[in-house]
Formats: C-alpha cells, structure tokens, sequence
C-alpha cells in the first residue's frame, strides 16, 4: 500500500511539472506584454507582470487594424464553426441513419480526403479566388471551410450511437418527412456533439494562418495575419508583440479553461472511432 | 412497410383519394430515396470545388510555365519537375523538413504515451491536468511562435538566461542547423504533445481492466504494463497518431517564417527553411507553375510516408501474431 502511495506522489508530482512547463511559456508572454523593452535587458529577466500592458496594447491598436481584425476573425470563425456544425450534422445523419446507393463508397472518400493536405491545392485555389475577385475579401477564407470531412466523420460517429433507430421509425409511423424527422429528432439529439464541434472548428479557425495569410491584406486582416504583420515589421519590439499576441490568445485560452471539459470529452470520443 | 401503413385508411375517406395516395406516395418515395443525396450533397459540392478540383488542377498548372502576371501559360511538361529534383534548396528543405519532423515527433510520441500512462489511473484533478495538457492547443501557431521566438531569442532570452547563469555561453539559436531545428521542434511538441497525449489515453481508457489486474496480479511492473499490455492493445491509435503528425509535420510553416522574422529563406543559409516556406518563397515570386511542382511533390512525400507507416504497422502486428 505505501509503496503505491509513493507511486501516486510521484505521479501528481511529475504531472504538476509537466503543467508547469505547459503554461509557463503562457504566463511568460504575459509577463513581457506588461513590461517595456528596455526591463527585458536586465539580469535577471523580469519574472512578474509590470504595469504596461495598456499602453502596449495601445501601440498595437496604433500599428496594425486589430479592432478590424478582431472583429472579422469573429465572423470568420463564427460563420464557419455555425456552417460546418449544420451541414456535418445533414450528413452525419444521412451517413449514420439513411439508406442509400453509394453510401459507403462516400463515407470512404469522406475519411480519405481528411489525409489530403492542404497544400496539395492551394496554388489552383488562389487561381480560382482571383476569378471570383474574392482575394482581400472574407469569402476568401470562409467560403473553402463552410464545411469539412473531419466534421462529418465526427457528427456520423456520434450520430450513429447517439441517435436511436427507433425514434425515426416511430417518426415515419407519424407521418413524418426526412426533413421533418432532421429538425424534430435529429437536431436535438445532435446539440451535444455539434456543440463540442462547434467549439472545435471556431479554434481552428481563429487560429488558421497560411490561406488567410495569402488570401488576405494587412489592411483587411484576421487576427494571425495581423499579429504576423506585428512580428515581422516590428522584430525587436518584443512587449509590443506580446502585447498584441496576448490580445489574440487569451480570449481563446480563457473560454476554453472554462469549456475545456466538454471539448477534451469531445476529442477523446472522436478518436476511440477513429 | 412500416411507411405505408399510415396512407392505408386514407381513400375511403376523400373522394378522389386514390390520385392523392399515389402523388403522396410518389412524394414519400422520393424523399426516401433522394434526400440522403441532398444531406451530403453540401459537403461533396464544397469538396468537389475547393478540394478535388484544385488538387488535379495543380498537376495541369505544374506542367506550365504559369505566372499570375501572363496570360499565357506555355506546357512546358515535366520542365518544372526537373528543374525541382535538381535545386539543391529543395533538397535542403527536405533535409530540414524530415529533421525537424523527426525532432519533434519521437520525443513527442514517448512524452504523449508516458504522460496518458500516468494519467490513465484514478487521479484527483483529473479535468485540471487535461486542460493543462490541451492549452497549448488552443494557443495559435503565431502566437506559440512569437513567444518561443522571444524565450530563445539571442540576447534577451529565458533559456540562454538559464544557460548563462550555469556559467556557460549562450546559444545564438537561430544560427545554427540543428540549434534552429532543436528550437523549432520545441515549438511543435510544446503545441502537440498535450492533444496526441489525450488521443493515447482515450484508447488506453478503452483497454479491458482484466488485462492490468492480471498483469498486476502476474507482478508486471507499472512501466512492464505500458509495454506489454498498453502499447500492443492500442497500436492502432499509435499509428493514427504517428500518420497525422508526419503530415503535420510535412507541413511546417509559421515556424520557420515568423522564428526567422519573415524571412522567406528560413535564416541567412537556408537552414531552416521547410518544403512549405520553401514553396512559399516560390509562390511569392508568382511562379505559380514550379510552386505547383513543390506542392506536389509534397502530397508525393506525404503518401510516400504514410504508405510506409502502414506497411510497418501491419508487419509489427504480423510479427507479434
């Protein structure tokens, strides 16, 4: 019995580190946006917040448009996560409660193209978003991920536990459509998982950079582009690119120390199927 | 069946029932029989457009002479291939690209298992620690970037101020091959070993019970337990984890563009440059033909590399069979 009570020590003791070193590079960006440049020269480094994350932030409000910025990585990642958990959640349930011709073969390719890197077509993709005069323009970054193979994969897996055979068939009995069987049984039984999808897809968007990157202006950025802009023309100017770097992150971080639960749950269930 | 039974006691009530019953009927069957269509109809649209589409669309680009300034596009056929497999850049980002990967991912992959084994047992503040594990996650890769950048930067940075304390010179880390490769990797595992580590441990919760109590009855040690009975019984969320990390890491790029301050070499020698910046420093010289190249040459490595991964997992699980 001791011995295990050793073994147990050792364990909280090993992972409080690890989740030391898993945030401290967190706490330390904050610690320099609260500073100035010139405290970050002294032996030893500064390891407590200063009082300057104000006007720091206020210089980064100077250089680049982060308002504007802030603002349209809302409604980009907005429009996608609502877009993609309503569209996965169609296919989901046509792939985990519908017969039809080709549905396997669909559901295959589906789990194929999540291997295909993005890459792979990015260059006919900028091709096509200069046709449509969408370059600089927030279709650009939206209109590519209205809706995803991991989302479908993911609503299907849930989907074809979660949503009990029975409950469609006694809809049918009623005299219920598809779609009607969609907006009265399915949706309310795909709220939980959509919900964690949701969350999902809103981070990876807020955090996308290479697309918006070469589809977008520093004029008309998202948050990564304008943070990018601040690392780049302003190099040695660390508090302010902490400053501004904060400013994007801990809003994410934040919700998701208080949502993490639900998300974390999420994952795991999407990857024991998977 | 079940569907009909509903329609049957419909005639005799409406005169001219039997024209209804069968548009109705018309009408149930087609939703049964097209709906499903138009539910994934959504996903394989956007898919064909800005997925499928594109991607053979760089194979026909990548056989031209293609900038976005001319509107002729001369096919010059495997032209730009050519010029590609002989560029020593593109070889150096290879090189880099599969250093940095292989960096990041081995010690990454022991960290994830180890930590979802000290994790896969009843703990207190079992919620506090997976949180913990997936912030890094949640942080973007600009920001990851920008604050590495500034913890290993030269002069004013937490490690060489660690370094320096023990009396020792600090490192000019973006100088160096492998001091620059060892600092981005930091990055990578600091942002993935946290996600990959609950991955592990949502197959290691799916592990029968009986197979740890017989082991612990058998006298099998903690460690012995996570090689002889953990690791073979999830191998296959192993290898999922391995195949998304290799091609996430074929596809580095704000690492080295934003830790070398938006350069589009990747530091004065090229010695960080990756395959993605490397197609990136093409694309914005609007040579849109040879980028084109790269990124297929990407995907080529990518299948390559999984193709390979799953020839040695179905040998590992051949050979313990």
């Amino acid at each position: 019995m001791t011995g295990r009570r050793v073994n147990n020590r050792l364990t909280y003791l090993t992972l409080t580190a690890v989740a030391f070193f898993f945030t401290i590079p967190l706490y330390y960006s904050v610690v320099v946006a609260s500073r100035d440049n010139a405290s970050l020269a002294s032996v030893p480094p500064p390891l407590f917040p200063g009082g300057n994350f104000f006007e720091n932030v206020s210089r980064v409000f100077d250089t680049v448009p982060f308002g504007l910025a802030m603002l349209n990585s809302v409604l980009v990642a907005g429009s996608i996560s609502i877009s993609v958990m309503f569209f996965s959640t169609l296919a989901g349930f046509a792939f985990a409660k519908l017969r039809f011709r080709g549905r396997n073969i669909l559901l295959l390719m589906t789990v194929g193209t999540m291997m295909v890197p993005t890459l792979a077509g990015i260059i006919p993709l900028y091709i096509l978003m200069v046709k449509l005069e969408w370059v600089g323009s927030l279709y650009a970054v939206v209109v590519p991920a209205l809706v995803n193979a991991f989302g479908v994969f993911f609503m299907t897996q849930f989907l074809s536990r979660a949503l009990p055979t029975e409950l469609l068939e006694a809809g049918r009995v009623d005299g219920c459509t598809t779609w009607g069987l969609v907006w009265h049984v399915v949706f309310p039984a795909a709220r939980p998982a959509a919900a964690v999808l949701g969350m999902l897809t809103f981070m990876t968007a807020w955090n996308d950079y290479m697309w918006p990157l070469m589809v977008l202006t520093p004029e008309n950025p998202t948050v990564q582009v304008a943070l990018s802009t601040l690392a780049a023309g302003y190099v040695n100017d660390y508090v302010m690119g902490l400053a501004g770097t904060a400013l994007g992150t801990l809003p994410l971080v934040i919700v998701f120390a208080l949502l993490g639960k639900h998300i974390i749950g999420g994952i795991m269930q999407g990857a024991v199927k998977g | 069946m079940a569907t009909r039974a509903p329609e049957r006691p419909a005639p005799p009530r409406r005169p001219g029932g039997k024209r209804r019953l069968t548009a109705r009927h018309w009408r149930h069957t087609v939703d049964v029989k097209a709906s499903p269509y138009a539910y994934v109809a959504p996903f394989f649209l956007l898919f064909c457009a800005f997925g499928l589409f594109p991607i053979g669309y760089t194979l026909w680009v990548s056989l031209h002479e293609w900038t976005l300034l001319d509107d002729e596009h001369t096919f010059v056929g495997l032209e730009n291939f050519r010029v590609l497999l002989a560029d020593s850049y593109f070889w150096n980002a290879t090189f880099n690209t599969l250093s940095i990967g292989l960096l990041s991912m081995l010690p990454q992959l022991l960290l994830a298992l180890w930590l979802a084994h000290l994790l896969n047992r009843p703990l207190r503040a079992q919620n506090f620690f997976r949180i913990t594990l997936l912030l890094p996650n949640v942080t973007s890769v600009v920001a990851v970037v920008v604050i590495f950048s500034q913890i290993f930067g030269r002069d004013f940075g937490l490690i060489n101020w660690v370094i320096t304390s023990f009396g020792l010179d600090g490192i000019a880390w973006r100088d160096g091959t492998l001091s620059s490769h060892v600092a981005i990797s930091t990055m990578i595992m600091w942002r993935w070993t946290g996600y990959n580590a609950l991955i592990l441990l949502a197959a290691m919760q799916a592990v029968p019970r009986e197979l740890y109590e017989a082991a612990t009855i058998d006298g099998a040690s903690s460690f012995t337990q996570l090689r002889k009975v953990t690791v073979p019984m999830i191998r296959p969320t192993i290898a999922f984890v391995v195949i998304t990390s290799t091609i996430g890491s074929m596809q580095i790029f704000a690492e080295p563009l934003l830790f070398g301050a938006y350069t589009l070499t990747g530091g004065q020698d090229r010695q960080y440059q990756t395959l993605s910046l490397f197609f990136y420093e093409n694309y914005m010289r609007l040579d849109f033909g040879f980028s084109s190249a790269i990124s297929w040459m990407i995907f080529v490595f990518i299948l390559i590399i999984a193709g390979i991964n799953y020839l040695l997992t179905n040998r590992m699980k051949g050979s313990i069979r």
